[in-house]
């Protein structure tokens, strides 16, 4: 039987290209909205500086970002705000939930807080802390062009296979305040349920 | 065409119809620093009219002070004003201790009031700086900010957290300060003076920072009274009230400093008014941190204000039932039933809280007073007539930060 | 702190009966009727020169130990050149609770009394601009009042879900 070469070698070495090429130009848009966002600041500012990790190009504009990073609370009337930028960027983008607040609703179990922003937009990576000290945002980041550098095809075939939600669903119905202590990990009980499909 | 022809075609009719447009500015938007939302009416580029919309942050603080006692809500005035949470914890405990009628100890009032003036010095850093980064200046914002993370290590090296320490308690501190917190704090001291001069001098006589702030804004000083205007902004207008001085709290009266003040009131007499304070918050940490007392940090533990610490809560009897006592729910402090207001003078301004208690150890509603809710109120009295360029000026020069706004 | 003066131009301009004073720690109260509450603070502000409106808050009294009264309005009123703080009090009731507005007088009124209508629901007559402040403008509820819980009543959950395959 003769040897014949993958007839996905080449597609497979343009995709190992663009994925380099995307992993390390992130830029990133800083949707700062509470303290987490000072924080985003003294990371890419002086002693820290996020530009050794090649995605300082931070851009307030999001229709020329790939990269959102939610930091901070997201309330209320903040949400459609969020889902709307979230919509104009283009693909392929990404999501870096920072801070306790962005990622679960943090110390603020209240009316207004989001109980985490995953519930109504994809995460890719969660930072915790409250607020995460910068190197940890350094690590999501790299963390983020990890995931880009394995994932990503140039065609972009990993959205079409992307088919079934991959993150928890929300809640229908918020739990009495007494079942709310759950012990973390448990699948029946956790605040969120999983689909298992 | 005669000239008259001309005159009257601009008429008063059609000036409000035909030329203006709307223009909406945030909620995300660089120059907002945070979530604010302005609607602009302009004609041409003159703003004609701010509608500022705000609460896109709002997420129940003061709900949230309902449901946690006295001690643990200081996790939460931390995040109110986040660029210098450590000023709110000492004005939340400030009330709380002026309901409780407790009279906190002289080392612990030094430590507070280094961490106050540490906290402004800071917050003044990161508003002068983001205020010049605003008009295109991005040296001084990187100088600021590396000032900043020297603040931070002071929070850190104390209560072990950078950004929001949660360092005071009901009576005194969390824990007192080390030798090296002390250390950190003298080389703060000597090493600020020269990054302070390095921002006046890229600032103080640019010529397009000039340009852009002087005039712009102007607040008089019969409307900073009657908007209720406190701190910087109402000094820079002329308005000569600092609490530290009028109603000195902690070490204030014992400690020699001069309230800062300017006549103008546009946003160049804010900047200088910002920069003149951080000195004199410089000279306050000075005396401060050279004439700290010694002994206790926490009032006596006999009158049952404060959680012992670790070592008498496990050795001893007394300390592990006093513990308990703070902690149940149903015991804590002795409070009044009773409703009381007490303010501090932060960076931003006047910091009140009132709070209404029921005799539990929980506030029946903690209200606060937040500065930048008021100074973000007289925005469209500022901006109006002025170029939509100098909307960013006079934000940044009012220094609204959105937690605090919003609550 | 004196009071006294204060507390003539009160007694003059209202008659002795029309207010009720208390003192705790360094505050000093001023307890008066809502009908006569834009009077009182009106002789303050013109005649016992406290010209600036420095808080503006309520409380709402339901689950109060001994409480009569459903809200309490605070107006925190200073005097600018001697320093002197007086804290006037009111108390409404429902079922509509209204009390008159006080933007004519201090400019800074205004988005304190939006505040306060957004947080309790009390009406200010005759605020230019009365609308919710804080909370979007579809929300029903009075989030400060005693009897609307911490957690909300689900409108947090309210939004629609962008998952991964439709953005
Ligand atoms: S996680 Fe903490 S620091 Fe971040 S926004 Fe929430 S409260 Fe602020």
């Amino acid at each position: 039987m003769a040897v014949r070469p993958n007839e996905n070698f080449l597609i497979t070495q343009l995709d190992w290209l663009a994925n380099f090429v995307r992993a390390n130009s992130l830029w990133p848009m800083p949707f700062a909205t509470a303290c987490c966002g000072i924080e985003l600041m003294a990371t890419a500012s002086s002693r820290y500086d996020l530009a050794r990790f090649g995605s300082e190009a931070i851009r307030f504009s999001p229709r020329q970002c790939d990269l959102m990073i939610v930091a901070g609370r997201v309330v209320m009337k903040m949400v459609p705000v969020m889902q709307r930028i979230w919509l104009q960027m283009p693909e392929p983008k990404w999501c870096i939930s920072m801070g306790a607040c962005a990622s679960s609703g943090g110390v603020f179990d209240t009316y207004a807080v989001v109980q985490g922003i995953d519930r109504f937009i994809p995460v890719d990576v969660y930072v915790p802390g409250c607020p995460p000290r910068p190197e940890q945002l350094i690590r999501a980041v790299l963390d983020i062009q990890e995931k880009v550098k394995r994932q990503g095809t140039l065609l972009g075939r990993e959205f079409e296979e992307r088919k079934a939600p991959e993150r928890p669903r929300p809640l229908a119905l918020e739990l009495a305040p007494s079942e709310k202590i759950v012990a973390p990990g448990s699948v029946r009980t956790a605040t969120q349920e999983w689909d298992v499909n | 065409m005669p000239l008259q022809e001309v005159e009257s075609f601009v008429g008063e009719e059609t000036a409000d119809k035909d030329f203006l447009y709307t223009l909406n500015f945030g909620p995300q938007h660089p120059a907002t620093h945070t979530t604010l939302r302005l609607i602009l009416t302009l004609d041409g580029e003159t703003v004609i009219r701010a509608v500022p919309d705000i609460g896109y942050l709002h997420s129940g603080f003061e709900k949230l002070g309902e449901d946690l006692d006295f001690n643990q809500y200081v996790t939460i005035v931390d995040r109110m004003n986040y660029i210098s949470p450590i000023a709110n914890e000492i004005a939340w405990h400030h009330v709380v201790e002026k309901l409780l009628g407790i009279e906190i100890t002289p080392r612990c009032r030094y430590i507070r009031t280094i961490m106050a003036e540490i906290a402004r010095i800071s917050d003044h850093l990161l508003n002068v700086g983001t205020a010049a980064l605003d008009l295109g200046a991005f040296t001084a914002f990187l100088y600021a900010f590396y000032q900043r993370e020297k603040c931070y290590d002071i929070y850190e090296t104390a209560a072990g957290q950078r950004f929001h320490p949660s360092y005071t308690r009901v009576g005194g501190l969390m824990a007192d300060v080390t030798d090296d917190w002390i250390r950190k704090v003298r080389d703060f001291v000597v090493g600020f003076p020269k990054a302070h001069s390095d921002i006046s001098k890229l600032l103080n006589k640019n010529r397009i920072f000039m340009d852009r702030t002087q005039g712009i804004g102007v607040l008089s000083r019969e409307d900073a009274i009657n908007l209720s205007v406190t701190g910087p902004l109402a000094r820079a207008s002329g308005v000569v009230r600092d609490l530290r001085k009028d109603e000195p709290y902690l070490a204030y009266s014992e400690l020699d400093f001069q309230v800062v003040c300017a006549k103008e009131g546009d946003c160049y007499a804010r900047y200088m008014v910002r920069m003149g304070e951080m000195l004199e918050s410089l000279k306050i940490i000075q005396q401060a941190i050279e004439n700290l007392p010694s002994g206790p940090v926490n009032v006596d533990i006999e009158g049952k204000a404060v959680i012992p610490d670790k070592s008498a809560t496990y050795r001893s009897i007394e300390g592990l039932i006093q513990h308990f006592e703070l902690i149940m729910t149903n015991r804590q402090w002795k409070v009044p039933v009773e409703e009381v207001y007490g303010a501090n003078e932060t960076a931003n301004g006047e910091l009140g809280f009132y709070i209404v208690a029921d005799g539990t150890g929980r506030a029946y509603r903690a209200r606060t007073r937040p500065p930048s809710f008021i100074h973000f109120a007289i925005f469209p009295y500022l901006i109006e007539g002025h170029l939509i360029s100098d909307v960013p000026a006079i934000l940044g020069s009012l220094n609204i930060i959105a937690a605090e706004l919003d609550r | 702190m004196d009071h006294r003066s204060t507390l003539s131009v009160l007694r003059s301009q209202l008659g002795e009966q029309a207010f009720v004073t208390s003192e705790f720690r360094d505050n000093f109260r001023i307890e008066v009727p809502a009908e006569r509450v834009l009077d009182a603070l009106l002789a303050l502000k013109d005649q016992a020169g406290f010209d600036m409106l420095a808080e503006l808050t309520a409380v709402d009294y339901l689950h109060y130990p001994n409480a009569r009264d459903r809200y309490g309005v605070v107006y925190c009123l200073l005097n600018t050149t001697t320093g002197e703080r007086v804290f006037v009090k009111t108390f409404v009731n429902d079922p509509d609770p209204c009390l008159p507005s006080v933007f004519p007088l201090w400019k800074g009124a205004d988005w304190l009394e939006r505040e306060v209508y957004d947080m309790f629901g009390i009406v200010f007559e005759g605020h230019p601009d009365l609308r919710r402040i804080l909370l979007p403008e579809g929300f029903r509820s009075y989030p400060l009042r005693k009897d609307y819980p911490l957690r909300g009543r689900l409108e947090r959950h309210n939004f629609p879900v962008i998952p991964r395959a439709e953005s």
